[in-house]
């Protein structure tokens, strides 16, 4: 599903982000992503999706080339991977409905169709009753809820996300990984770069420990590791 | 695209306008200074150019035969300037011909040079356009050299500056036009700009759910197109109103020679027409100037 060999990225200011990585992450896997802040964990996952290119080596996403994808092509591997932020990235003035519409309305879907499928997963992340409310409306946990529906609305194979309980208390996050959780095993692959030594420690995964932009631990239903 | 894409974004760019309505306001306001400006200069312009235009077709010159010249001696002229390359046209005009032009030109004074109708003071001449007005100094130097010409006249001062004033105002005019609409183009970008990098969150999030460019930047064109429209309602008000108050007004007392204005029907259609293109173009140009930039994520 996604396979990286030798992968460097250096930025021009001369910091060196991944260093002669590589790693393979099957079809369906959930993987958690650890390490101390400027260990790579978010270069890394950027290059997935390509917010960042890799200086040197590949990075495959189902047998596709990521690195020497051309421009044109890269809004349709986006279209796949679905990304899921720490601070949510809601568009402040669109409803929760309308926030999970707009992924399907840039990929040009017919409005019935986003109509019915947009309700779909807002009842999956629990949140239908609230589709009419703003994102100032809703508390922390349930903008990242709507975050989740949004990435997960168009049925992508992989969902990536960047420290997604970062923002929220410890019951809420419970609640988003237990919507992780489900999406996983209805065969979605999710990658969480994570700080939280709780969840990593208590919903086994496999583990995937970054210093200096090298991975230093792989380890199937690992553990955190770390102080956090 | 598909017709409900295609509505969400005529709405987005709507919205986009409403939203933002100071930028709009700044921009609106820098196309329609602009096309005001661009407006009276296109119409001085065009009525240059067929200032030009009637110089062409009118510029002509009169060459006068000397009053002793005899029939053969007139044929021999005729012959002989006939074998002028740039002559485009040549026509004789007896004097009684002559006489009969000066009366009908006076109007009612012109009835007493009927009395010279018995005894004519007036020349035989040729009457003689060339194909170029540029060419008829040098038609007339050759001409006066021949034998049984008294004067060639062309109104030489005339024809000459107002060849010269024309082509001066032309570029002027260019060049003036050009910077004007470099200008709006410039202003609108910024303050599309602006509005963008508000909206960059917008844009990356389209970007991350998969939006192609084109999606992204489709509501800037119609935002842009939109601008232009706005921005182009009172140029046309001022420059084709004007320009009908003007013609109605004057028309027919302009002492230029030559110059005539033109009729304000159709120039008052093609000259909005024309306003609201370029207000159309060059709004679109500086939002998709504009929104390049943000797009190479």
């Amino acid at each position: 599903m996604i396979e990286m060999k030798n992968v460097h990225k250096e930025y021009s200011n001369g910091v060196i982000a991944v260093d002669n990585l590589s790693v393979n992450i099957d079809a369906g896997e959930f993987v958690y992503i650890v390490g101390a802040s400027g260990a790579g964990k978010s270069s890394f996952i950027k290059m997935m999706y390509r917010e960042e290119l890799a200086t040197k080596g590949d990075v495959l996403i189902e047998g596709k080339n990521v690195t020497d994808m051309k421009q044109k092509e890269v809004p349709f591997l986006r279209r796949n991977i679905g990304v899921i932020f720490q601070d949510f990235k809601l568009l402040p003035r669109l409803t929760a409905f309308e926030n999970v519409a707009f992924a399907l309305e840039v990929i040009e879907e017919s409005p019935k169709k986003i109509n019915k499928r947009v309700l779909e997963v807002l009842e999956m992340v629990g949140l239908k009753s609230k589709a009419r409310f703003l994102p100032n409306q809703l508390s922390g946990g349930e903008q990242q809820r709507v975050a989740i529906a949004r990435a997960i609305v168009n049925n992508p194979k992989v969902v990536i996300a960047d420290e997604p309980t970062g923002n929220l208390d410890p019951e809420t996050s419970w609640e988003i990984m237990r919507i992780f959780e489900e999406i996983n095993t209805r065969g979605t692959t999710i990658v969480m770069a994570t700080h939280s030594q709780e969840i990593v420690n208590k919903l086994r995964k496999r583990v995937i420990a970054m210093e200096n932009g090298q991975i230093v631990r792989d380890e199937h239903r690992g553990e955190y590791g770390y102080e956090a | 695209m598909k017709l409900s894409t295609m509505r969400r974004h005529v709405r987005e760019g709507t919205k986009n306008i409403v939203r933002n309505s100071w930028m709009t306001v700044a921009s609106v306001g820098a196309v329609t200074t602009t096309l005001v400006l661009v407006g009276i200069f296109l119409a001085l312009m065009f009525n240059l150019n067929q200032l030009a235009e009637n110089i062409e077709n009118e510029a002509q010159m009169k060459v006068y035969v000397e009053r002793t010249a005899e029939e053969q001696d007139i044929q021999a002229l005729e012959k002989q300037i006939g074998e002028i390359s740039e002559i485009s046209e040549m026509e004789f005009s007896s004097k009684e011909d002559e006489l009969e032009g000066l009366i009908s030109d006076m109007g009612e004074s012109g009835e007493q040079w009927e009395l010279f109708e018995q005894f004519n003071p007036l020349n035989d001449a040729f009457n003689i356009k060339t194909y170029e007005p540029e060419q008829l100094a040098g038609v007339a130097s050759q001409i006066e050299q021949m034998d049984n010409v008294e004067e060639v006249n062309y109104m030489k001062d005339v024809v000459d500056r107002l060849i010269a004033f024309n082509d001066i105002a032309r570029w002027i005019g260019i060049i003036f036009i050009g910077a004007l609409l470099l200008t709006a183009i410039f202003l609108i970008s910024n303050t599309i700009k602006m509005t963008i990098i508000a909206r960059q969150t917008e844009i990356g999030i389209m970007k991350l759910v998969g939006a192609k460019n084109s999606f992204i930047r489709w509501p800037f064109f119609v935002e842009g197109a939109l601008m232009g429209v706005l921005g182009s309602i009172i140029p046309i008000a001022v420059v084709a109103g004007g320009y009908f108050y003007l013609y109605n007004q004057f028309a027919n007392e302009i002492p230029i020679p030559f110059f005539e204005l033109l009729p304000a029907n159709p120039f008052i259609w093609q000259i909005s027409g024309i306003l609201l293109g370029i207000g159309v173009v060059i709004g679109i140009w500086g939002s998709v100037m504009s929104v390049r930039k943000f797009l190479r994520v």
